[in-house]
């Protein structure tokens, strides 16, 4: 079972809905499957593309005998040794150009950055050298490199405004890269697989607080396709759209929801950049109703892209103006009584529902 | 003695005075308003990009700047697709994508031009450090200019490429200016060498006005990458003797000071060197200078006659 958050608790007289995996299942019964944590999920698409591909290679502070800060590297070191799985200086810039350097003749390096709030270093390599480097050499070159880092929500740890930050619009906006974050252990396995193969820089952001988070992932190999929406509960009458610790918001909600005659439809977008407009489009002219959930600040965040690309893909079937629950447009503080109100509850998420039902 | 072939010698010539001249021509095009956007010329620093380069395999790789147009013809680039590129052409090696400061041939051993000063050296660690895990003999080699070597890409690429003794050869043009900047107004140790100290690799320092000393220090450090003892920086002291960009006021510097640089330039140098030394002849050197030129006219005539990119391919490269 998840971890079930203080924050995520959500009263509802006796009965009282948690976070738990069997909100979100995506194996079919009968086929083999064992149940991993988002964090081992992740590890395990590390561990078989490294088996399947010699090029592939794993660069980052502490990431060698220590498993990187989360322990998402654990064992690896072990198995591969240092010529495959290589511990850095606190150089995060250049771990990223020198993996990009390493791409661009033929390798497909796999940096972590400790927490996406250190990406900051970085800025030049990913977003002035490895997103441009194939429109200004028209067409030479291809970087095929991931870029991990951790971000959003602090697991309850109050790690305070430098390591809590949800950074995925930095990305997002810049042409050239493709930004992901996956929600559970399956979807983090296939979508680091298919970001592995991918033969473009990638972001690969993973949400702290799911690390823990556990899920069945089948044996078989499988790998899950970038720039797609996920439709994780279809529903009739509202469309939610979320990713990362939101889409489980979402699913809790859902369930909240359903005894009151409310089906809601959960749109995970677990590629953010070069959005699938198509999915959300698709959903919000059935639906009619939209609610955009993210993690990060308000202001220019992705709900704001997400709202606004529902109203140009379904305006004229849209019964209810858009409405949007977000993160504050604040620093994260670090007392653990203010740090709660700065990103939405599962109770935000359950009466903007309500209130677009009621139009 | 200068123990190198006679066809080398001239080969080096060749290409100095084909940097020359195709710095020459693009700044004459950018002046008459055919070049958009802008033009640094890498006139003076000839024998520095020559130098190295001509001690490279072709698959060694080059990292350049936002002034490598010199780098690119250094390593065996094709000027006519240099000059497409620079008047923004459909034929030029980025598609006319990239424009002067991106020109990257990576057919001849380019990993990209990149114009943010000091960017461009994590990639050639980045390269070197894959053709160690591969086994391969190959050195990667990123060019910067003095101001380059006061960014943290450099600073932690020297760091990364010297704790894992990787095959990287860290060239530093010290041409003395960033953009209008003198070198002694940035930096405080007076033989940027030095520096190398810091990092644990060892620091070579050399005249960038003549080619031959600037060849045999990079055949040593390259050779001493290829072997896996790892990098060194090897500094080439040169001069810009063109402005920042093609036409720029040079407020900031004396004109005595650049007449002073003009007569210790490199193509002149190796003529009366070379010539003195009967290495080689004035006749051949006379010949390489008029097949230059003849060459050049034909790159810009080339360039002028290519189609533009099409409109409708705006959206073309973003992604692979």
């Amino acid at each position: 079972m998840a971890p079930t958050a203080e924050r995520d608790s959500v009263s509802l007289g006796s009965a009282k809905p948690t976070l738990s995996s069997d909100l979100i299942v995506q194996v079919s019964p009968g086929v083999p499957a064992k149940e991993l944590t988002y964090q081992e999920a992740i590890r395990e698409a590390l561990r078989e593309e490294m088996e399947r591909d010699p090029s592939v290679f794993l660069m980052g502070e502490d990431i060698g005998k220590h498993g990187g800060a989360f322990g998402v590297t654990r064992t690896l070191f072990d198995q591969f040794g240092a010529n495959r799985v290589l511990n850095t200086p606190i150089s995060e810039n250049t771990i990223v150009g020198a993996g990009t350097g390493a791409a661009l003749v033929g390798m497909r390096p796999v940096m972590e950055i400790m927490f996406v709030d250190f990406s900051g270093l970085a800025m030049d390599q990913i977003c002035t050298q490895a997103a441009k480097l194939r429109l200004m050499t028209g067409g030479q070159v291809k970087v095929p490199w991931v870029l991990r880092m951790p971000q959003g929500g602090g697991a309850g740890k109050s790690i305070a405004a430098q390591h809590s930050q949800s950074l995925e619009v930095w990305y997002a906006h810049i042409p050239g890269l493709k930004v992901v974050m996956p929600s559970t252990p399956y979807d983090a396995k296939g979508l680091m697989k298919a970001a592995i193969r991918d033969d473009n820089p990638v972001i690969f952001l993973e949400q702290k607080f799911l690390y823990a988070f556990r899920g069945l992932v089948p044996d078989a190999e499988y790998v899950v396709p970038l720039e797609q929406c996920d439709v994780k509960r279809v529903g009739a009458d509202v469309t939610v759209i979320a990713n990362g610790l939101m889409v489980w918001y979402a699913m809790l909600a859902a369930k909240i929801l359903a005894p009151e005659g409310i089906d809601v439809e959960v749109i995970d977008v677990a590629t953010i950049s070069r959005l699938d407009r198509a999915t959300i489009g698709r959903s919000a002219r059935k639906t009619g109703r939209v609610v955009v959930i993210s993690e990060a600040c308000r202001s220019y965040g992705p709900s704001g892209e997400w709202a606004m690309s529902a109203m140009e893909e379904a305006f004229e079937y849209l019964r209810a103006p858009i409405v949007r629950v977000t993160g504050r447009d604040t620093p994260i503080p670090f007392a653990d009584s203010i740090e709660k109100g700065v990103w939405p509850e599962t109770e935000d998420v359950v009466q903007a529902i309500r209130s677009v039902m009621a139009w | 003695m200068i123990d190198i072939a006679h066809e080398t010698l001239l080969e080096m010539y060749r290409r100095m005075v084909r940097i020359r001249h195709f710095e020459n021509a693009a700044s004459d095009l950018f002046r008459r308003g055919l070049v958009k956007g802008t033009v640094h010329p890498y006139v003076g620093q000839e024998a520095s990009g020559v130098g190295v380069c001509m001690a490279l395999h072709q698959d060694d790789l080059i990292a350049g700047t936002h002034r490598s147009h010199g780098h690119n013809i250094a390593k065996g680039a094709d000027c006519a697709r240099m000059m497409a590129e620079i008047l923004g052409k459909e034929t030029g090696y980025c598609k006319g994508r990239g424009g002067s400061m991106h020109i990257a041939a990576f057919e001849t051993g380019s990993l990209g031009a990149l114009a943010v000063v000091g960017s461009g050296i994590p990639l050639a660690v980045g390269a070197g450090l894959a053709f160690k895990l591969r086994g391969e003999e190959r050195v990667a080699v990123p060019f910067t200019g003095e101001g380059g070597t006061n960014t943290g890409n450099w600073h932690e690429g020297m760091n990364m490429a010297a704790i894992w003794n990787l095959p990287v050869v860290f060239v530093l043009e010290n041409n003395h200016y960033a953009v209008s900047t003198n070198v002694d107004d940035v930096i405080k140790v007076k033989d940027l060498a030095q520096r190398a100290q810091a990092y644990g690799m060892p620091g070579v320092r050399v005249d960038g006005f003549d080619v031959i000393a600037v060849y045999e220090a990079a055949a040593a450090a390259v050779a001493r990458a290829r072997r896996g003892d790892g990098p060194t920086l090897l500094v080439t002291e040169c001069y810009r003797l063109e402005g920042h960009y093609a036409g720029e006021p040079e407020v900031y510097r004396t004109r005595d000071e650049v007449k002073e640089y003009w007569r210790r330039e490199p193509l002149a140098r190796f003529r009366v060197d070379m010539t003195s030394a009967g290495l080689v002849a004035d006749n051949e050197l006379d010949a390489i200078d008029n097949e230059v030129q003849v060459e050049i006219a034909e790159a810009v005539e080339f360039a002028k006659q290519s189609p533009a990119p099409d409109p409708a391919t705006a959206m073309d490269f973003i992604y692979a």
